[in-house]
């Protein structure tokens, strides 16, 4: 259901029409904000709002939309102990800021959206693949990649064998 | 000159003298890192200069997995990643999924989840204490912590029928009825425990040689602990009092009183100290909780087939590691959307660069030792 | 002339019977002290260790030797063959040579020499040269930084084991094997009990040289693999392995020589103790009325009957010991006493030693090489040069003024202790001024 409490409100006062939706479901608080003011958002959120502890940062792929992935923080707050929520929608090609510079434990988290999705993030000092080997090709976590798919050419090479799928 | 080939160089880590500098490569196989780890260490002499940690070993594609299976066919893939506590595992996507459907386990289901948690804290304490006190040297405490493990396993396989890989809870509740003599067999094991936890203590907390290989290794300050993101008892020792069965309590945490240790310096040794004591307020939480098992239904009222409401959720339990979140988005249908699982041990690695920068490479294993990983976690 | 021959024979054939006895013989014991230690580390732990070759894994070693000789010799293919070849022998003859001057019991010694302990340890230290070598051949990152290691702790502890040992030997004014004891004997205390602080740092320097824990970083699993013996598989492995056992039997041996009292009973001197002689005897037929016990309880019957004969032999061994005490093979055979007993007695006291050992290995972290070598050059070192220099006190106050026994030592012991428990204050303070490299 529609969320339109007093953070929601401070949020919609500083950065306007940036704040795309909010929500709540099951009684966990979403903001959908816009791409591009990302950096700003987050660093508001830690400094000001005191969310000063990135919890997860991951990517969901809705394929039949146009903006394919919603890009999804999880903050907590040690003072206030809430959570909240930060989506960014963003297409195949277009790239989303980092937010390595805001909490150092994206750094990881962000390379692994990379490896899983594709998605680029701008400003990250060492965008490589983290779970799969470097010269994978193929993002897994995309829904157009089947569960059976893998890197033929790449377990040949490596492996020795005809990968069985 | 920095090593272009190395992403990470930069000028404030030259060697001394400008000597050359070893890359030593503690490769996937090594009887230290706890699993398939590689970390590439620069080295100037035996001082690290800088680290790179590569992952991905035992990556299994657990979350796509999860796009593949219905919800109930999902949980037994969940003791897999953390298999040394596979219980906390077990309970964080339950209740997640529980929280999605919008159901509550019933009283009986959440003391004996509390229960069964508890002593599998113990245990992954147990081990990891073993683990991390053989790679220092000190060779006894292993056997005597294992054979602490056995007790807590045996309960486990008297419950569930297995040790390891438990899958003791079902969504919405518990599957088989608590076995006669639980409340025995806990009450059997809480009760002399406390004195072996002194006599692990014994062993090592005044032992010279302990402290001298633990305190002022791999600080790390309360306010990097937060930037990297870490938890658990690597943030606590860093001095955050934060549990989140204190902030956010679930399963049965809030009718039992324990405290939540912290330490000061956030070194090697106050990580030793603080999950020393988790097992001790984790003993105490199981001989309050068997005091007073209410009695009632085991299983709440879910269907066979679930298919929760359209949306998401995010559920954060306290695992011996760290804060074990599940973020689940369902579409409506039997099988969940998109199932992400936040790991404590990889986050917590992320800080290893910060904490072995300017320590010795003998230093490398206590600090992968006291960060408690299990590579399951680390790659799913 | 007849007798000049007799005795030349005897003069030849005596060591070279010892010699013999010592070079087969070391190998096996060294097995079985491996057996110890495992059982050993197994009782500390709570388990049983091995159990499953011959009674009670008595066989373990026998298995344990052939298993190595049969293995393949892998030999990598950048290693300097010729040195990689050389470099365990080079241990291992270091480890028996330094056995020769030693004396094991009053009659089986190999070579009595005047400067004896002298050699024992110069000869003890020409095994680094094995290590280094044999980290150097290795052609491999770890197993040269392992042997480098090593040579740096055996050099820095050598010195203070050294001092330690000439503090001793101030006290028995000579360096032979034989007349120690018998200066000990003289006495009418262990230099141990004269010595104290001087024996402790032998303890913990000996502990230091033979790369035992809690000084065996260079070989620890867990950093280096293996350090300089890595590369080493099947026997040669064996052959450093054998010369790491046998420094140990010599280390205690020097130890059991120069503070324990040698071969001599405790309370030596005095005849009230007199009943300690039976010691032995009762020590053997507790031994073996418990195997007797243990045997029906086997599993295997192989294994009871291997059980009845082990009791057996301690059987047979505890009326060898007793023969002596009886009056009239005593008159018969004078020699035999302080020949068995004596074995006997400094068997004993080495194999305590060695426990010793195995205690400390499976309670104590390891040291990091860094705080190592802080040990042995701030600690240590000054420690033993300031007993050599209260030895001397209390020597001056004995011969010179007159002080009896234990007043002399017992002031200098305690003024080495103070100066101890100030070099350890003054360590500590200096650790927490040190700030850590990794805290800015």
């Amino acid at each position: 259901m529609a969320l339109d409490n007093d953070l929601v409100k401070r949020y919609k006062e500083k950065f306007g029409p940036a704040i795309l939706e909010a929500w709540t479901d099951r009684k966990q608080a979403i903001l959908v904000v816009a791409r591009e003011l990302l950096g700003e958002i987050t660093v508001y959120s830690r400094d000001n709002e005191k969310f000063d502890w990135l919890s997860d940062l991951t990517a969901v792929d809705w394929p039949k939309r146009e903006k394919r992935f919603d890009i999804v923080l999880n903050m907590y707050s040690f003072e206030k102990n809430e959570r909240l929520r930060l989506k960014v929608q963003a297409s195949a090609d277009e790239r989303v800021p980092s937010v390595q510079g805001v909490w150092s434990t994206a750094n990881w988290m962000e390379r692994e959206v990379f490896d899983m999705f594709g998605v680029i993030f701008e400003g990250h000092p060492d965008l490589k693949r983290i779970l799969l080997p470097d010269e994978w090709q193929g993002y897994p976590l995309r829904k157009d990649y089947d569960i059976l798919t893998q890197d033929t050419a790449w377990v040949r090479e490596n492996l020795g064998i005809e990968s069985g799928q | 000159m920095p090593d272009e080939r190395i992403p990470f160089a930069t000028h404030a880590d030259q060697t001394v003298l400008g000597a050359d500098e070893i890359v030593l490569n503690m490769g996937p196989q090594h009887p230290s890192t706890h699993g398939v780890l590689r970390v590439k260490l620069r080295l100037d002499g035996e001082k690290v200069i800088g680290s790179e940690c590569v992952i991905g070993y035992l990556h299994r594609g657990v979350e796509k997995i999860a796009e593949h299976r219905s919800y109930q066919q999902f949980a037994p893939y969940v003791d897999r990643m953390d298999y040394v506590a596979a219980v906390s595992n077990g309970l964080g996507y339950c209740e997640a999924v529980e929280k999605l459907l919008g159901t509550e386990a019933p009283p009986r289901a959440r003391v004996i989840r509390t229960i069964l948690t508890e002593l599998q804290r113990i245990a992954s304490h147990l081990f990891w204490l073993g683990t991390h006190a053989l790679d220092i040297g000190a060779l006894t405490p292993l056997f005597y912590c294992l054979r602490e493990r056995e007790e807590i396993l045996k309960i486990f396989e008297k419950f569930c029928g297995a040790r390891l890989t438990t899958h003791a809870f079902r969504i919405g509740g518990l599957q088989y009825e608590a076995y006669d003599e639980l409340e025995k067999d806990v009450e059997r094991f809480c009760t002399p425990f406390d004195k072996r936890v002194d006599e692990y203590e014994s062993l090592l907390t005044e032992n010279r040689i302990w402290v001298g290989r633990t305190k002022g290794i791999g600080i790390l300050s309360a306010k990097e602990a937060i930037d990297y993101g870490a938890s658990g008892p690597v943030l606590r020792a860093s001095g955050v009092k934060w549990d989140i069965r204190k902030a956010m309590p679930y399963a049965a945490y809030d009718q039992y009183k324990f405290e939540i240790p912290t330490g000061k310096n956030g070194d090697t040794f106050d990580r030793y100290i603080v999950r020393m004591e988790e097992m001790r307020q984790s003993r105490l939480i199981c001989l309050q909780a068997i005091e007073n098992i209410p009695t009632g239904p085991i299983m709440g009222k879910v269907g066979k087939v679930l298919k929760p409401p359209p949306g998401e959720v995010y559920h954060a339990i306290e695992a011996p590691k760290g804060e074990l979140g599940y973020y689940i988005v369902s579409d409506g249908t039997t099988q969940p959307y998109r199932v992400r699982i936040r790991p404590p041990s990889l986050i917590n690695l992320e800080a290893f660069d910060k904490m072995i920068r300017g320590h010795l490479v003998a230093d490398v294993v206590a600090i992968i030792g006291t960060l408690d990983i299990v590579l399951g976690e680390v790659d799913r | 002339m007849l007798m000049n021959v007799l005795h030349f024979l005897i003069s030849i054939w005596v060591p070279l019977v010892c010699a013999v006895i010592i070079v087969a013989v070391l190998p096996l014991v060294a097995g079985y002290i491996v057996l110890m230690e495992r059982k050993v580390m197994a009782d500390m732990q709570a388990r049983l260790g091995p159990m499953r070759v011959g009674p009670h894994g008595l066989l373990q070693p026998i298995a344990d030797a052939v298993k190595l000789l049969i293995k393949e010799d892998i030999i990598p293919d950048e290693a300097d063959k010729a040195i990689f070849w050389f470099a365990p022998l080079i241990s291992v003859t270091a480890a028996m040579l330094a056995m020769s001057a030693l004396a094991i019991g009053p009659w089986f010694q190999i070579a009595e020499l005047n400067v004896g302990l002298l050699f024992v340890v110069g000869i003890g230290a020409l095994g680094i040269f094995g290590i280094v070598l044999g980290g150097w051949s290795s052609n491999s990152h770890y197993s040269l930084l392992g042997a480098l290691r090593s040579a740096a702790q055996l050099v820095s502890y050598e010195t203070a084991a050294g001092m330690a040992i000439v503090g001793a030997l101030l006290l028995a004014g000579t360096l032979s094997t034989r007349e120690i004891i018998e200066a000990q004997s003289d006495y009418g205390m262990w230099f141990a009990f004269a010595a104290p602080v001087g024996f402790f740092v032998y303890i913990v320097a000996s502990i230091a040289e033979t790369n035992r824990a809690p000084f065996d970083l260079p070989e620890a699993e867990s950093e280096l693999v293996a350090g300089y013996m890595t590369e080493y598989s099947g026997f040669r492995w064996a052959l450093y392995f054998l010369a790491e056992y046998t420094n140990m039997v010599v280390v205690a041996s020097i130890a059991t020589t120069l503070f324990l009292g040698g071969w001599l009973r405790p309370f030596a001197g005095t005849p009230a103790f007199n009943f300690l002689d039976y010691l032995p005897t009762v020590l053997m037929l507790v031994v073996g009325l418990y195997c007797f016990y243990r045997a029906p309880k086997q599993p295997v019957k192989v294994q009871s009957l291997f059980m009845v004969a082990v009791g057996l032999l301690m059987i047979v061994a505890a009326v060898v010991l007793a023969a002596p005490l009886i009056p009239a093979v005593n008159n018969m055979l004078p020699g035999l006493k302080p020949g068995l007993h004596g074995a006997f007695w400094f068997l004993l006291k080495v194999g305590l030693y060695i426990y010793l050992f195995m205690w400390l290995r499976f309670t104590f972290p390891r040291y990091r090489f860094d705080q190592l070598m802080r040990l042995g050059w701030q600690f240590l070192i000054p420690l033993s040069i300031v007993n050599v220099m209260g030895i001397g006190v209390a020597l001056a106050l004995h011969r010179h003024w007159g002080w009896g026994h234990i007043p002399a030592f017992g002031l200098t012991t305690v003024l080495t202790l103070l100066a101890a428990g100030w070099l350890g204050w003054a360590g500590e303070k200096k650790d927490k001024e040190h700030v850590f490299v990794g805290q800015e």
